[in-house]
């Protein structure tokens, strides 16, 4: 009997051990890490086409994706050398927090409490989303406002869980939740009849639109409910690494403010047109030794991936199946709200 | 021959480090302290790391409000509602879908691990088909059958296969009309009370008798009748205090009455099915262990196969099958968490999962969620311990 005790007893000790051992990892130096292990470990959604949805030869496409790439670029000089980790909303910062994957670039809304009581850092917005609801055409809707008493599909775990409750309680309306693990699984509920409306992140109702078996039979409603800057996230406690994510993003916009495309940005380093040019690629200065990468790392971004302009148009935009427009998306100079700092 | 010498007689005690006694509490106080030393040290290290890397802890969070709406709530429960809440209505949403899996597994193991003994031939081929399909196949496959295959092919709510316009049954679940309790219903309830204690009262009565004079009355039909009818003439003598909400299609979906979730009748089939192919091995080698000597005997005496079954062959399998039934109700009562699969929420999907995602406190809400696991298998195991001891054959 006394030895069962104990058996039992380190057997809990055990347990309380694997439990805690996923939070007590942490990366010092992510830099050093990724370049050590040759790869960067990027948590991506589960397939979302247009953000990060591996494509027909099993590689992983999207806007999401192509961060993931500009950073390995930035590093490696080259963009394949990326590890995709695929995770669920309930699995993302738990996944970065252990350190089991060096960044996280998967739609992820930037909020208060995620930047603060996580332990993480947000390091910009690639895209400005919001919440909106995707209906049956045959049900013939035309506002948001007239959804009171719907089943409402919904994946777990996310900000839209939280804004779709309180949009209804605002309007004073009643819902049914059915919440599902992936977006996937919502899509699957929403086909089969199981609730009347599919929500999440407009650009993902776009997306997931596209995975029914009649697209056309379903309308997205007018109404943008909710903010959702959606961005990459770091560990806290490594500035190098959280900088070098960070102005990744800002070199993608400051290359389509000044021009610089994957295909121009040969001759534009040659021959800089102006002095930021020469200063964003690195002519006859370097700005990336501060950050523990090389003086021409925003030419290997651009060469490899390409300026904001070209990835948002290759994956959600005008040369995609989404033809979301540009919107909020588009540069400040052209009435969006994209701003990259200045390089010098 | 002499014998090698006996120890003087005047023999001193060995040091306390060769009494076997003394070595064996010193051990194990050492492997005490190590075990909570080590314990001691993960939890420091844990909280030290977590507050180096930013993260907040304590359970201060259970207090704030959740914000996010749950489908079936046994109690009251609002996107209001504070993280607490979730748990409690998640806690309860795992305890009635593994009590009611437990006791559809129990009835349906029961009767397919007796049909498998049966002589009748198909029946046996039936009950062995079942075990072998069910058993072998993984539970989580059978979870996604009962719900994608089955349960999505019902019709929308505005094709509702309909019973009597009262209820309803469509791909959101099953709509009932749902009973309001009136004032003066408590007599009726009254009512059913006293029924019971008079049935058992009557049942021990006459097995007294039985045991004293050999002659019976009918008890079981007897009791029947009281329990049934007792309450439903108090009933209608108090002037049926009871109203219906009747379901009534508004809008998108049912409004009023009440409804059974997809989500939870998937998770119940499944989980009961499942759970049933192994229980119906377990009754079967528990009575194939009594020798066939007792049947034998007891038809000797002319019992007739019924009486053998009940009160010869059931009482003595019952040890052999308690024990590893405990275990299978354990299993079921874990399984419960594949819910998080289908949506259905229980505590892993909404508490660990949900609630920890929205508060990002993962050390704590899963340490409440082992905890809870943890307590509800004790508590199952302990009260199977206590049933087992109380059917354990009295040795004479």
């Amino acid at each position: 009997m006394l030895n069962n005790n104990k058996k039992s007893l380190l057997l809990s000790a055990s347990v309380a051990l694997a439990a805690t051992l996923a939070s007590g990892v942490q990366a010092a130096e992510t830099l050093d890490a990724v370049k050590a292990q040759g790869m960067l470990k990027c948590g991506v959604s589960t397939g979302l086409p247009g953000f990060s949805a591996p494509d027909e030869n099993g590689d992983w496409q999207g806007l999401d994706v192509d961060i993931c790439r500009g950073v390995a670029a930035a590093v490696f000089d080259d963009p394949s050398k990326v590890q995709y980790v695929p995770l669920n909303a309930k699995e993302r910062f738990t996944a970065l927090q252990s350190g089991e994957i060096d960044m996280l670039s998967r739609n992820t809304t930037w909020t208060s409490s995620r930047d603060t009581a996580l332990g993480l850092n947000f390091t910009g917005v690639t895209y400005y989303d919001g919440i909106g609801f995707m209906v049956n055409k045959s049900l013939g809707l035309d506002s948001a406002k007239q959804l009171s008493g719907a089943s409402i599909c919904v994946q777990s775990g996310t900000t839209t869980e939280l804004n779709v409750a309180d949009y209804f309680r605002a309007n004073d309306m009643a819902f049914e939740p059915v919440v599902f693990d992936t977006s996937d699984q919502t899509v699957r509920g929403f086909e089969a009849g199981r609730c009347d409306v599919l929500t999440s992140d407009t650009s993902q109702l776009y997306s997931l639109r596209i995975k029914l078996s009649d697209p056309a039979s379903a309308e997205v409603l007018p109404e943008v409910i909710s903010k959702e800057p959606l961005g990459p996230v770091v560990r806290q406690g490594d500035e190098q690494w959280f900088d070098i994510v960070k102005w990744t993003l800002f070199a993608m916009f400051n290359a389509e403010e000044l021009g610089v495309t994957s295909e121009n940005v040969d001759e534009m380093k040659a021959n800089p047109p102006n002095p930021k040019v020469a200063r964003l690629l690195g002519v006859n200065s370097d700005f990336g030794e501060s950050m523990g990468l090389s003086a021409d790392w925003a030419y290997k971004i651009i060469k490899n991936v390409g300026n904001y302009e070209e990835i948002f148009a290759r994956n959600v935009g005008k040369d995609s199946a989404l033809e979301i427009e540009r919107g909020l998306n588009a540069l400040w100079t052209e009435g969006g709200l994209h701003y990259g700092p200045p390089v010098r | 021959m002499a014998r090698p010498s006996t120890p003087p007689p005047g023999r001193q005690k060995p040091p306390f480090w060769r009494d076997p006694a003394k070595r064996a509490l010193f051990f194990q106080a050492v492997l005490l302290l190590a075990v909570f030393g080590s314990i001691g040290a993960i939890v420091s290290n844990t909280l030290n790391n977590m507050q180096a890397m930013g993260i907040s802890t304590g359970f201060g969070f259970l207090d704030d409000r959740a914000g996010f709406g749950i489908i079936q709530s046994l109690i009251d429960y609002s996107p209001a509602s504070s993280y607490g809440r979730t748990f409690v209505v998640g806690l309860l949403n795992t305890l009635l879908v593994s009590a009611l899996g437990v006791i559809a597994a129990t009835i349906l193991g029961f009767v397919i691990g007796i049909a498998r003994l049966s002589p009748n031939w198909l029946l046996a081929r039936l009950a062995s088909a079942y075990i072998e399909t069910f058993r072998n196949i993984p539970l989580l496959l059978q979870i996604f059958f009962w719900y994608f295959a089955v349960l999505r092919a019902l019709p929308s709510p505005r094709d509702s296969i309909s019973l009597g316009e009262a209820v309803f049954l469509n791909v959101r679940g099953l709509v009932m009309p749902e009973p309001l309790a009136q004032p003066g219903l408590v007599w009726t309830l009254v009512a059913l009370v006293v029924a019971i204690v008079a049935s058992i009262v009557l049942i021990r009565w006459n097995r007294k008798r039985q045991d004293a004079t050999g002659e019976r009355v009918p008890a079981g039909w007897i009791s029947l009748g009281l329990i049934a009818g007792l309450p439903l003439l108090v009933f209608l003598i108090s002037g049926r205090p009871l109203t219906w909400a009747m379901p009534e299609l508004q809008g998108f979906n049912f409004k009023g009455g009440m409804t059974i979730i997809p989500e939870f009748t998937a998770l119940w089939l499944a989980l009961s099915i499942y759970t049933a192919a192994f229980i119906a091995e377990i009754v079967r080698s528990g009575i194939q262990a009594i020798s066939h000597g007792q049947t034998e005997a007891a038809r000797a005496l002319s019992l007739s196969n019924g009486f053998t079954l009940r009160l010869v062959v059931i009482p003595q399998a019952m040890r052999v099958i308690i024990p590893p039934l405990t275990s299978q109700y354990l299993n079921l009562i874990k399984n419960s968490s594949l819910a998080t699969a289908i949506g259905y929420p229980d505590l892993v999907a909404v508490f660990a999962g949900t609630t920890l995602n929205q508060t990002g406190q993962a050390v704590e809400v899963i340490m409440m969620t082992m905890a809870v696991y943890l307590t509800i298998s004790l508590l199952v195991s302990m009260f199977m311990n206590w049933f087992n001891a109380h059917v354990a054959l009295v040795e004479r």
